[in-house]
């Protein structure tokens, strides 16, 4: 068998190119333990740092007494916002344009806040350190109902922000406000309800969660002080951003600083932004000399890092009789912490919220979204969600099933009725996004089949009855969730994060025996790039994917790139990789002219080579190209075959898809039981489809554990209920319900691919189809609105207001 | 994350092990299974300065019949227990209750001893034992004495046990041949402590129940015996009536916390739930 | 406070250091014995991720004391390929069946279905969610690595591996 002898399928099939379920090259490492996280890194001479937090949620500081912990035997430094007040260190500026305290200086604002920095020779030593720290509290009054952030009387919260009425995004209106930001047609909206025949409110919350990644974040900064250089390993999820951030906070010239985000255990978001626990680790090298690595615990984890969440919507529908929606409004406050460190696009406080017309021709909508102080941890940040895309598609699916109920409407029918049609794609919605493709009723009637809904329902009218007869203590309810989400940020017209432009990036170099190395801006936390990038690449170069190396996370050698969160490593990098791989393919295409003496036009593309139009035999495969490439070029032309990509895409893409569960809830316990989960993704082409089905699987079951469990809550005295894995929802194997997952491909028009990305879809639709189960099981009985997370006690609760336990 | 630091000790003996308590003192703790105990210390909740790791002691395992009942050693694991026929056989509430017991990992380690000993209203065994009305043997430096398990439990980590006093075995009266058995368990996940729970044995004469024994878990400071719930039950057939007494009767007796599980007023209705439950698996199970 | 020496056989090699009495396992494997495959992931031992299997026991290295496992034998992920490279059936499996994405729970993952697939040695998918329900997963859903369980079971037992219709 040779190049000659081949038939088109089996060169397909060897590039194990796009479409292919190629196993994933990660895989070899991790299974044998040899994986590279953080904490596995061991540098000469290390240092451990740990923190000193605070058991109060608002107080101020009267004193801290470090001596005894200095005195400890293997205690190299203490530090306080004293010591980093006179670097300009004591706070650090976040993506959203405020400040976080580094070290609290005068007061805490949230239980846990970092108080103060112990580095010690070893770990157990600086744990001992930590409790010989001596912090002096006068106690103040703590809020942490955001509905009640802004009234007269709220305590005053950021004294550093005391004067300023000039937010980061506008006036702002109260000491405890952040900014207010608005966008839609106030007029028209308000016009559509005027005139409604029908209308829905809601105050649909989206509660506090946490991403909780399996491995915690962390850091080892090491400064050399004869080069002047810092180096930064960490779990970072956007390198490039901590580098150039770290440059402008240290004034350490950017060159000389070296991040490297290695094998990342998980991210979800919670290792976008920059953490205290980094800014110290690079102070305390810098101090000591020494490399330094800080590894948070899960306690201080979930209570202090980045949360999710914490909206609170009002949410109003208007309809016609027959339920044609006409407005949309939704009026929303934020509980943004302490801090607003909301890792969101610079220009747009609230996310992409606006997303929340959803999947629905809304000919008017508002949204107005007030942003909040309180004390609680600062944030929040896009727990697999892309921007608030999470809270909106909540909102509106939940919104979409109220109105149903109130027009005695199949939740289905509803939602047919008023889709975007296929004919109306690239859509522009009423709250300013263009949509690029679509095919929802396609979606949504190919699930409603795979699960036979009109059987369904038939068999929940059916239990229904026999509830009222007293034959069963079971409760059916069906959920759908019909999601549009909008990921891939951005265009840099309107995305950047701190002033840097949401391109993204990708550099390929064809070496001289045909291999190929490859490196992104963006940086996997388990999303599997190092093997599906190379499938891009083998498709667009006809080079095998195994002979394909993709490297992420070291700075110096990657081109920038904004990073991997909001499933933008496809729409961007993905397509930044194509197009790279085009310019490589178009210098080719003249060097195979060149070998085989015709002209660049008499040539076509055919799977993994160049041949003669009307003369197949004649060709050269690219790996023949990529030896001549260093040998022979026409003249005039440089050797070598590579090229570099930024990416700046023209709009977001917008992923979909049909989510329906049935779930059967014990009325008498309050437990609920999944019996079935079916989902339908459409995320455009399908670069690999065994890791599209991994994400869905871990994406449903985010959304699973945020449904019927997750909540990161405050008690009145400010103290964080449940911050640790004995309380925070994460199900086992048992709990977690098996998935049926399905497709429809509607490629994005805009993409070199046609790929929107996946990985955040699950989470956005399998929340409200969860929460939609649950609610439609008590339907019957009157119910409109429970709300989530869907836990036992709080389902009873539910079912004995309703009288049901008799 | 870290503990605090301790000094180690590992006795080869029973005698040992009391001996070196006793000189230890109060900064001294047994090391059992150390599910229980090593959580708490990396939490720095519990910072004893020496630890007696008594798993060196071949006194402390193992199975015996001994008349009626049947002597568990307090180093048993959750996994012995669960693999262990005899057990299985003649006191079968044991293995379905250990089952629901943490995961499987927790369970090859952790002991019945420490899960009876500990004091923590979350631990599911304490009202299994109540239930069956076990009695466990103390050891110390005055010499062995037993202690009914339904007088054992004195409010949350608080036992009847004396400083320097090792629980060496748990001596169960078999239940009778034929006996009805359950272990109900609200939890919201495996691994989770129980928001409520309920151990039901009981054996019944033709249709009517005979005798009733009933322990709950986790709705108060302490494992409850519920003894007024079970004695109404006694000549029933379990008709609904009866059974609502009894849940009344049971609920009266909770006082759970309110925590992430749900309010107080929601455990106590579970801990009803639970029984009811119970009740109904067991009288299937009994001949 | 004085240091306690310990010897343990780990991956089939004698070891023997001084540690302190508190030194959790965890650590003594991950920093003295640079053994870095078992991780840690909590501070409560929900998670699992730290498992290794110590006597025939699937254990919680983080809730164990070095000095606990005196004379013990232990095998960590490292332990697990031959020593001519030829990788155990469980960690083919595991890739075979995308049984894993970022990789941080699959060591103790892979040394808890080990243990499983002694204890039983044709699970039930039951069986396989119960028996890994004290290892937590934030990345796959648990359904391919129940799958990748069934895989190595089948491979183990010599029987046929059917896979679900898509």
């Amino acid at each position: 068998m040779n190049e000659t002898t081949l038939t088109a399928e089996q060169r397909t099939e060897r590039l194990q190119g796009l479409g292919c379920k190629r196993k994933r090259v990660e895989d070899i490492r991790f299974t044998q333990g040899k994986g590279n996280y953080v904490d596995d890194l061991k540098l000469p001479g290390m240092l451990y740092g740990d923190f000193v937090r605070t058991p109060y949620g608002h107080a101020r500081i009267k004193n801290i007494d470090a001596s005894k912990a200095k005195a400890l035997p293997g205690v190299v430094a203490v530090l306080t916002a004293a010591d980093l007040k006179p670097l300009n260190l004591h706070y650090m500026p976040t993506l959203a344009g405020d400040v976080q305290a580094v070290l609290a200086e005068e007061k805490v604002l949230f239980q846990n806040q970092e108080v103060a920095f112990v580095i010690a020779e070893e770990r157990y030593i600086a744990a001992d350190a930590v409790e010989l720290v001596e912090v002096e509290y006068e106690a103040l009054p703590v809020l942490v109902d955001p509905l009640k952030a802004m009234a007269a009387d709220a305590p005053v919260l950021r004294e550093d922000l005391k004067d300023k009425t000039d937010g980061a995004h506008g006036k702002r209106k109260h000491h405890n406000h952040v900014f207010n930001w608005e966008i839609g047609d106030r007029e028209a909206t308000d016009m559509a309800f005027k005139k409604a025949e029908v209308s829905i409110k809601e105050h649909i919350v989206y509660q506090r969660v946490h991403p909780c990644p399996l491995e915690t974040c962390q850091c080892v900064a090491s400064f050399d002080k004869v080069r002047g250089e810092l180096t930064l390993w960490g779990t970072f999820q956007a390198p490039h951003v901590i580098r150039t951030v770290a440059s402008l906070i240290s004034k350490i010239p950017e060159h000389k600083i070296h991040v490297i985000a290695p094998d990342i255990g998980g991210g979800f978001g919670n290792k976008v932004g920059a953490y205290p626990g980094y800014i110290c680790s690079v102070v305390a090298s810098i101090v000591t000399g020494r490399p330094v690595k800080w590894v948070e615990d899960r306690i201080e984890n979930l209570s202090a890092t980045a949360f999710a969440r914490d909206y609170h919507m009002q949410t109003e529908i208007a309809a016609t009789r027959d339920g044609t929606v006409t407005g949309l409004r939704v009026y929303t406050i934020a509980d943004h912490g302490a801090f607003d460190a909301c890792a969101d696009p610079s220009k747009w406080p609230a996310g992409f919220f606006n997303i929340v017309t959803g999947s629905y021709d809304f000919p008017a909508a508002h949204v107005s979204v007030d942003g909040v102080y309180s004390n609680k941890a600062p944030g929040g940040v896009a727990y697999r969600c892309s921007f608030r895309v999470t809270e909106a598609a909540y909102c509106i699916e939940r919104a979409m099933d109220i109105l149903a109920q109130k027009l005695g409407m199949d939740p289905a029918e509803l939602r047919l009725k008023n889709f975007v049609r296929r004919e109306q794609f690239p859509y522009q919605s009423a709250l300013g996004w263009e949509y690029d493709s679509g095919d929802y009723h396609t979606a949504m009637r190919k699930v409603m089949d795979a699960v036979g809904y009109d059987k369904l329902r038939a068999e929940q009218k059916a239990r229904q009855e026999a509830f009222r007869r007293g034959e069963t203590r079971e409760l059916m309810g069906i959920g759908v969730a019909f999601f549009t989400e909008i990921v891939g940020a951005g265009p840099s017209r309107n995305c950047d994060i701190l002033g840097i432009a949401m391109f993204d990036s990708a550099e390929i170099r064809i070496h001289p025996t045909g291999a190929v190395i490859a490196r992104l801006g963006t940086k996997s936390q388990g999303q599997g790039h190092e093997t599906t990038y190379a499938q891009i690449i083998a498709s667009e170069l006809g080079l095998p994917a195994d002979d394909i190396a993709v490297e992420e996370g070291n700075t110096d050698t990657a081109p920038y790139g904004l990073g991997t969160y909001g499933s933008r490593s496809t729409p961007v990098s993905g397509a930044a990789t194509a197009m790279a791989a085009r310019k490589i393919r178009a210098k080719a295409q003249m060097i195979a002219a060149f070998m085989l003496e015709v002209h660049d036009d008499d040539l076509e593309w055919d799977i993994d080579r160049f041949r003669v139009k009307g003369n197949p035999e004649q060709f050269k495969t690219m790996k023949e190209i990529a030896w001549a490439a260093y040998n022979r070029v026409p003249p005039g032309m440089e050797p070598g075959l590579e090229a570099v990509s930024y990416y700046d895409p023209p709009n977001m893409t917008y992923p979909f898809g049909a989510y329906i569960c049935v779930v059967d809830v014990d009325v008498d316990t309050g437990e609920t039981k999944v019996r079935r989960f079916y989902a339908l993704d459409d995320c455009g082409t399908r670069i690999n489809p065994m890791i599209i089905e991994g994400q869905i699987h871990g994406g449903l079951t985010e959304a699973f554990g945020i449904a019927m469990g997750q909540e990161i809550r405050y008690d009145e005295a400010g103290n964080v209920t449940g911050p640790s894995l004995m309380d925070y929802f994460l199900p086992t194997a048992v709990e977690t319900p098996k998935w049926e997952t399905d497709w429809t491909t509607t490629p994005s028009p805009h993409h070199p691919i046609g790929a929107k990305g996946v990985g955040e879809s699950p989470n956005v639709g399998g929340v409200p189809c969860f929460a939609n189960a649950v609610n439609d099981a008590f339907k019957f009985l009157g119910s409109t609105h429970i709300a989530m997370p869907h836990d036992n006690w709080r389902t009873w609760t539910a079912a004995e207001k309703l009288g049901l336990h008799g | 994350m870290i503990p605090g630091a301790f000094a180690y000790h590992r006795p080869k003996t029973l005698n040992e092990a009391v001996a070196l308590l006793f000189d230890l003192g109060e900064e001294a703790r047994p090391l059992a299974g150390g599910h229980s105990l090593v959580p708490m210390m990396k939490l720095r909740l519990a910072t004893p300065e020496h630890l007696v790791d008594l798993g060196d002691i071949a006194d402390l395992k193992g199975v015996q019949a001994d008349g009626g009942d049947l002597v568990i050693g307090a180093m048993t694991t959750q996994h012995e227990l669960i693999a262990n026929a005899l057990l299985g056989t003649k006191i079968p509430i044991l293995r379905e209750t250990s089952l629901v017991i943490a995961d499987p990992q927790v369970r090859y380690v952790g002991t019945l001893g420490g899960n009876v000993a500990n004091g923590d209203p979350g631990n599911d065994m304490p009202a299994v034992m109540m239930c069956l009305n076990a009695v466990y043997h103390a050891v110390g430096k005055a010499g062995e004495r037993r202690i009914a398990a339904r007088e054992f439990y004195q409010g949350a980590y608080f036992t009847a046990l004396e400083p320097g006093e090792i629980l060496s075995r748990i001596r169960i009266p078999v239940p009778a041949a034929g006996h009805g058995y359950a272990y109900q368990k609200l939890k919201r996940k495996v691994g989770d402590y129980a928001t409520a729970a309920a151990a039901v044995v009981l054996t019944k004469a033709g249709d009517r129940i005979a005798t009733c024994s009933i322990g709950l878990t986790n709705v108060a400071e302490t494992p409850l015996w519920a003894e007024e719930a079970a004695r109404l039950l006694v000549g029933s057939t379990l008709e609904p009536a009866a059974v609502k007494q009894a849940v009344a009767a049971a609920e009266a007796i909770t006082a759970p916390a309110t925590d992430n599980r749900g309010p107080a007023a929601y455990r106590t209705k579970m801990a009803g739930v639970m029984l009811a439950r119970a009740l109904a698996r067991a009288a299937a199970h009994a001949a | 406070m004085a240091k306690s020496h310990v010897t343990m056989k780990v991956n089939g090699k004698p070891v023997e250091a001084l540690v302190e009495p508190r030194t959790l396992l965890i650590h003594f494997l991950r920093e003295q014995l640079n053994l870095t495959g078992p991780h840690i992931g909590c501070d409560t031992s929900h998670c699992g991720a730290c498992t290794v299997d110590l006597d025939g026991k699937s254990v919680k290295s983080c809730t164990v004391f070095a000095v606990q496992a005196e004379g013990a034998d232990i095998l960590t992920i490292e332990g697990m390929a031959s020593p001519d490279g030829t990788l155990h059936v469980l960690q083919e499996a595991f890739r075979e069946m995308h049984g894993l994405q970022c990789g941080f729970c699959t060591p103790g993952m892979i040394m808890r279905a080990y243990r499983l697939l002694q204890e039983i040695p044709a699970p039930s998918e039951e069986d396989i969610r119960a028996g890994i329900a004290g290892n937590l997963c934030r990345c796959t859903g648990y359904q391919n690595i129940v799958k990748a369980i069934q895989y190595a079971a089948a491979k183990i037992n010599g029987v046929p591996f059917r896979e679900a219709a898509e």
